[in-house]
């Protein structure tokens, strides 16, 4: 290709970083050496000289790791490597929160300020850093450590939350949650203080040790630890089966036991893997773990307490479509959930499990919510700027790499070594007919025992919020916010409304990422809507201008109702922001669009804030 | 297959539809000296030294004979030569092909396979072939291998000179060619010529006559004395400039009809100023793929500028011939009368169809999407294509110790030709002329870049800036013409010239490199 570079040349250090990832260069077109012998009347070129554009992130994340930033010499050098334009590189790099394009510290905290810890202190340890490290992206490359403030880190069950990530030949990640002030610092010096080793991971599930648990049972204990542990405890029995009874089995018992996806579409996952397994290959499953829903952490918990079970469900879900590759796409955030997804992956490939599947890679994502959009993470995984694709062409059509793929969250893929070991009509008995099988809530904010709840579809709200010890804080409700902050907030009279796809719906208010999270009576909810609103501000990919431009004006406007300075009337602004939601409804290109004011319209519907009456 | 082409920069809009393919998974392979902008898309870039393009074709066939690879039954169905064809591959072997071309075996073998195993392949190329003074050998060359695999003839398979201009291939269907009237009707068949003197009521002279290069050798002879120049700037496109300058000014009679008061233009007696065809003119223009389409009237000329019907028209008028006022689709129905392949397209059918690819026979002929399908009916219709047992001449303009280097011209992606059209117009990517060479050469010599150099030919000398360009390998330098007011470039070209083609060898010169003396040490 013929690539246009700027002069700037990478650091060795810089070189190395990228060479970790691709092996050293040997093309003098792509970085190597110039050899007249060798290369002085012919060469390789084209899309074909290149290792695969997809290698792009996995590189960036290299440099960022090793480098702390990645610099115009070192994007030039990945951009030669990958025979990717500099413009288009830079445009990647760009996009993704966790990489920094000037110079900055080594070691850099995020500190989550979003809504769950918000509720639990997170500005008064903003304040602190700010304090101790000067304002948040302070710091040039001389000083030791800065710190920024983070979207939801998923991490609300322990809130506040903070990760402190540290650069160098070997990079390394700390989760300090609930954060204190002494505890960030050391972690920012580099000392241990990581509170989530694997035995506190019992404590992020309350329930640990019940009986009635199907999906959590092994969370934190001896069974998640290693493969051998696992498959004592009759885990790799649906791998089993899945192998002997054939693929077309599988397809009915996950047809017949009614899963559907659990990352908030709810579509019918067994007509996906159909549509899949009945198309032409070469066919991709990618298992979504991109979890990046404010609230959210239930696919984190999953992936850090029983990772096995998650490859042992992508393993068959791939031999069930007749993919021939398997992606794992966890977010940039979950650097404890990646490492235990590729021991286990590992353990499965040394156990020879994947051999009559397909390989499973994972990809790491590099702090961008609207990656969680299936078609954004095909582009992130390709080596693209992680913009949504327009649907249709629907992802078991064209997906990844243009191929038909099944895409499917964590959780879903959970549920399916259950289907296959006792049979998909047995799980369909469970919940409601529309909504079948165990579900899995997160529950914090203002809740006595914050944590990742299992349930059977159809429990209340109200019995959520019991089963997690009751309202916290002042103890008196008064609202919960119900499945993310793409969810809608429910009044206190609502709360017996069954958990299901169809009883959110009835309410309107949708399961979405079942975020369950109480705010009692002492909250500002004005300031918790404008913290929705700025996080899709800043998540907007700004593709499409519905989004770009609405986000921006529902955050400016809420700014506005909030400092009581309203632009003409409150009448007008209201009905300003009434259209600003519809417009972004009707015709943003994806789902962040359509429900970035969702929340917002739910809470001034129903609460008497920000200058309205309710209703 | 690119083969002496660099369509990236010289045919852009082309290279697109190039790019589409390539994202849709075509390959590409690129025969070019250099590693062009071209080449950097391709699977495969063969640096072939210049002028050695049939000892690679050959080779490249001998390859697929000795693979097997060859399309017996089309072979034997549709060509006629294959004997003698294989007698002259014969010596090409590998080995030998790499040492001649400077392309190593394996990437040879490489090319041979992936064209004879391609379902479906075409075989592009512009002047890297055609400027040379084998020009039709090198040509034939590359047919051969066409001929060879069956990629000719069928859907998505062909070979294709691709036109430096967007109606070149017009100019000659129209019968600006020596031997040729409209449709390519053979000037020297007596039928066929009187059927248009029939039409236009005169008479036709029964000979044909030359080609550019003929007639700078009729001024040399003092046979040619009077020149009408339409839309052609020889004094800054001809090869060896001293000589083209030399003939033109002393001609009896210089009229240059044109846009641009160009360098041409400066020495004639009388200047015609036109109008742009494209824009300020009612007519038809045919692409590199035969197909005919309308250009129609936006602007309005400025004033003093005729269309160049209009200019014919009155010339003809003070010469005798009132032939009334233009009509630009009364001619074309003119045309159509006297030119088969044209019949079917009126200007209604054109402007529905928005164009048409010729032959078009007739109102009910949608036109051919590609030309040679009937080397493929059965039983075959028409004579047998003929294989080209060609012999590799290597360039005129040899190597030697006082002239070491090879110099090579061709275009820029910003710029045309002797720069007339382009040259208004500014661009960010333009550093004026320059003297390509490889960053080893520019250290050999001791150059900075941008230093300026003398480079010397046989012929003559300039003055230029180098440029160090990485896709050049030592030994290999590169000129283009679209500057030739700041470097004369045509003053080192050769006229070397190929019989057939009346082309001449403006893509292989012989030049040395000296550094400047600055003054104070003269």
């Amino acid at each position: 290709m013929d690539l246009h570079f700027t002069p700037d040349t990478p650091t060795e250090s810089e070189k190395l970083a990228v060479d970790s990832v691709l092996g050293p260069a040997r093309s003098r077109w792509a970085g190597g050496a110039r050899s007249q012998a060798s290369e002085g009347q012919t060469s390789r070129g084209g899309f074909r000289a290149s290792p695969g554009r997809d290698l792009l992130l996995p590189v960036l994340h290299a440099v960022n790791g090793r480098v702390g930033w990645i610099s115009p010499g070192a994007l030039n050098y990945a951009s030669r490597r990958l025979q990717v334009p500099p413009a288009e590189a830079y445009g990647v790099a760009s996009f993704y929160d966790l990489f920094a394009l000037s110079r900055r510290p080594p070691v850099v905290a995020r500190v989550c300020d979003d809504i769950a810890c918000q509720l639990r202190g997170a500005e008064e340890l903003c304040d602190h850093l700010e304090r101790s490290l000067g304002p948040a992206s302070a710091g040039a490359g001389g000083d030791d450590a800065t710190w920024v403030r983070s979207p939801c880190l998923g991490l609300c069950e322990r809130a506040p939350a903070v990760l402190v990530a540290g650069s160098g030949a070997n990079p390394w990640n700390r989760v300090v949650a609930p954060a204190g002030a002494a505890g960030v610092g050391a972690a920012i010096g580099g000392r241990p203080t990581d509170s989530c080793d694997l035995q506190a991971l019992s404590c992020s599930v309350p329930q640990a040790g019940s009986q009635s648990l199907r999906l959590l049972r092994r969370v934190g204990g001896a069974a998640s630890q290693s493969l051998e542990g696992y498959r004592r405890d009759g885990g790799l029995t649906a791998l089993q089966l899945a192998l002997a009874k054939g693929g077309g089995w599988v397809l009915d018992q996950v047809e017949a036991s009614g899963l559907v996806g659990r990352g908030g579409a709810a579509f019918p996952t067994g007509r996906k893997w159909r549509a899949v397994a009945s198309a032409k290959g070469p066919k991709y499953l990618v298992c979504n773990a991109d979890e990046s829903e404010p609230g959210t952490f239930k696919d984190r918990v999953l992936m850090e307490g029983d990772p096995h079970a998650v490859v042992e469900a992508i393993a068959v879900a791939a031999f069930a479509a007749g993919c021939e590759r398997a992606y794992v796409y966890i977010r940039g955030e979950y650097p404890r959930a990646a490492e235990r997804m590729q021991a286990a992956i590992s353990a499965f490939e040394r156990a020879g499990l994947l051999a009559p599947c397909c390989p499973i890679e994972i990809r790491r994502g590099a702090g961008a919510y609207i990656c969680g959009e299936e078609t954004a993470l095909f582009n992130s995984i390709e080596g693209y700027r992680g913009e949504p694709r327009n649907k249709p062409p629907y992802p078991t059509q064209s997906g990844l790499f243009g191929r038909p793929t099944v895409v499917n969250n964590v959780e879903t893929l959970a549920n399916v070594p259950l289907i296959l070991r006792r049979g998909g009509a047995q799980f369909a008995a469970v919940g409601t007919p529309q909504s079948s099988g165990p579900k899995l809530f997160c529950l914090s904010g203002h809740v006595s025992r914050p944590g990742v709840y299992e349930a059977e579809f159809g429990v209340t709200v109200r019995e959520l919020i019991d089963l997690a010890g009751g309202v916290s804080g002042t103890g008196r409700l008064q609202a919960v916010l119900v499945g993310g902050a793409a969810g809608a907030f429910l009044s206190p009279d609502e709360l017996d409304a069954p958990f299901t796809f169809e009883g959110m719906r009835a309410i309107g208010a949708a399961v979405g990422s079942a975020v369950v999270m109480p705010f009692d009576d002492s909250v500002d909810l004005s300031r918790i809507l404008l913290r929705i609103a700025e996080f899709f501000r800043e998540e907007s990919c700004g593709q499409c201008v519905p989004c770009r431009v609405g986000t921006v004006r529902q955050a400016e406007l809420l700014e506005r109702l909030r400092a009581g300075r309203p632009l003409g009337s409150l009448r007008s602004e209201r009905l300003l922001l009434k259209e600003i939601s519809q417009v972004m409804r009707d015709a943003s290109i994806c789902g962040l669009g359509h429900t970035a004011s969702s929340a917002v319209d739910s809470a001034l519907a129903r609460f008497p804030i920000l200058g309205g009456g309710a209703r | 297959m690119l083969w002496g082409s660099n369509a990236r920069e010289t045919h852009p809009i082309y290279f697109h539809h190039v790019l589409k393919g390539i994202r849709n998974g075509a390959s590409l392979y690129v025969v070019d000296p250099r590693r062009t902008s071209s080449a950097q898309w391709a699977d495969r870039w063969l640096g072939i030294d210049v002028g050695t393009d049939i000892p690679l074709a050959h080779a490249v066939g001998r390859e697929i004979l000795q693979a097997g690879l060859e399309n017996r039954w089309f072979i034997n169905h549709a060509t006629s030569g294959f004997e003698q064809y294989r007698e002259a591959v014969q010596p090409w072997t590998l080995e030998r092909a790499e040492s001649v071309t400077g392309v190593p075996k394996d990437s040879i073998r490489e090319l041979a396979r992936a064209y004879a195993r391609a379902p479906t392949a075409q075989l592009c190329w512009t002047l890297g072939i055609t400027e040379h003074h084998n020009a039709v050998d090198n040509v034939r060359a590359l047919i051969n291998l066409a001929l060879l695999t069956g990629h000719v003839g069928r859907y998505g398979s062909g070979l294709c000179p691709l036109r430096g201009q967007n109606n070149v291939q017009g100019g000659g269907d129209m019968g600006a060619l020596p031997d040729r009237l409209t449709g390519f009707q053979h000037l020297e068949n007596d039928a066929l010529r009187a059927k248009f003197e029939r039409a236009w009521g005169c008479v036709i002279p029964p000979r044909k006559g030359w080609h550019l290069s003929g007639m700078f050798d009729a001024m040399e002879r003092g046979d040619l004395n009077t020149l009408y120049v339409l839309g052609e700037n020889p004094v800054s496109s001809e090869a060896d400039k001293n000589r083209a300058l030399r003939l033109l000014r002393g001609l009896d009679c210089l009229v240059v009809q044109d846009l641009f008061l160009t360098q041409t233009a400066e020495i004639a007696h009388v200047v015609l100023p036109a109008q742009a065809g494209w824009v300020e003119s009612e007519g038809t223009v045919t692409s590199s793929e035969r197909k005919v389409q309308r250009v129609r009237r936006a602007l309005d000329p400025p004033p003093g500028a005729r269309d160049d019907m209009r200019i014919l028209f009155d010339l003809a008028k003070r010469l005798g011939h009132d032939w009334g006022a233009p009509d630009p689709e009364a001619l074309w129905d003119e045309l159509r009368a006297l030119s088969p392949m044209h019949a079917g397209m009126s200007y209604e059918r054109l402007e529905r169809l928005g164009g048409i690819r010729w032959p078009c026979y007739d109102e009910s002929h949608p036109g051919e999407l590609f030309l040679h399908g009937r080397l493929w009916a059965q039983p075959r219709i028409g004579p047998r294509a003929p294989f080209g047992a060609v012999e590799h001449r290597p360039p005129v303009d040899a190597l030697d110790e006082q002239f070491p280097i090879r110099l090579t011209t061709g275009r820029r992606l910003d710029s045309y030709n002797t720069g007339v059209q382009s040259g208004l117009y500014r661009s960010p990517l333009r550093w004026g002329e320059t003297l390509d060479i490889s960053p080893e050469d520019g250290r050999r010599h001791g150059l900075a870049e941008f230093e300026e150099v003398r480079v010397t030919s046989r012929r003559g000398s300039v003055v230029a800036p180098v440029r160090f360009d990485p896709g050049l390998r030592p030994g290999l330098a590169f000129m283009t013409t679209h500057f030739p007011d700041q470097v004369d470039t045509n003053r080192l070209t050769i006229d070397a010239v190929d019989p057939k083609s009346g082309t001449a060898e403006f893509k292989a010169s012989a030049i040395r490199i000296d550094k400047m003396v600055p003054p104070e040490a003269r």
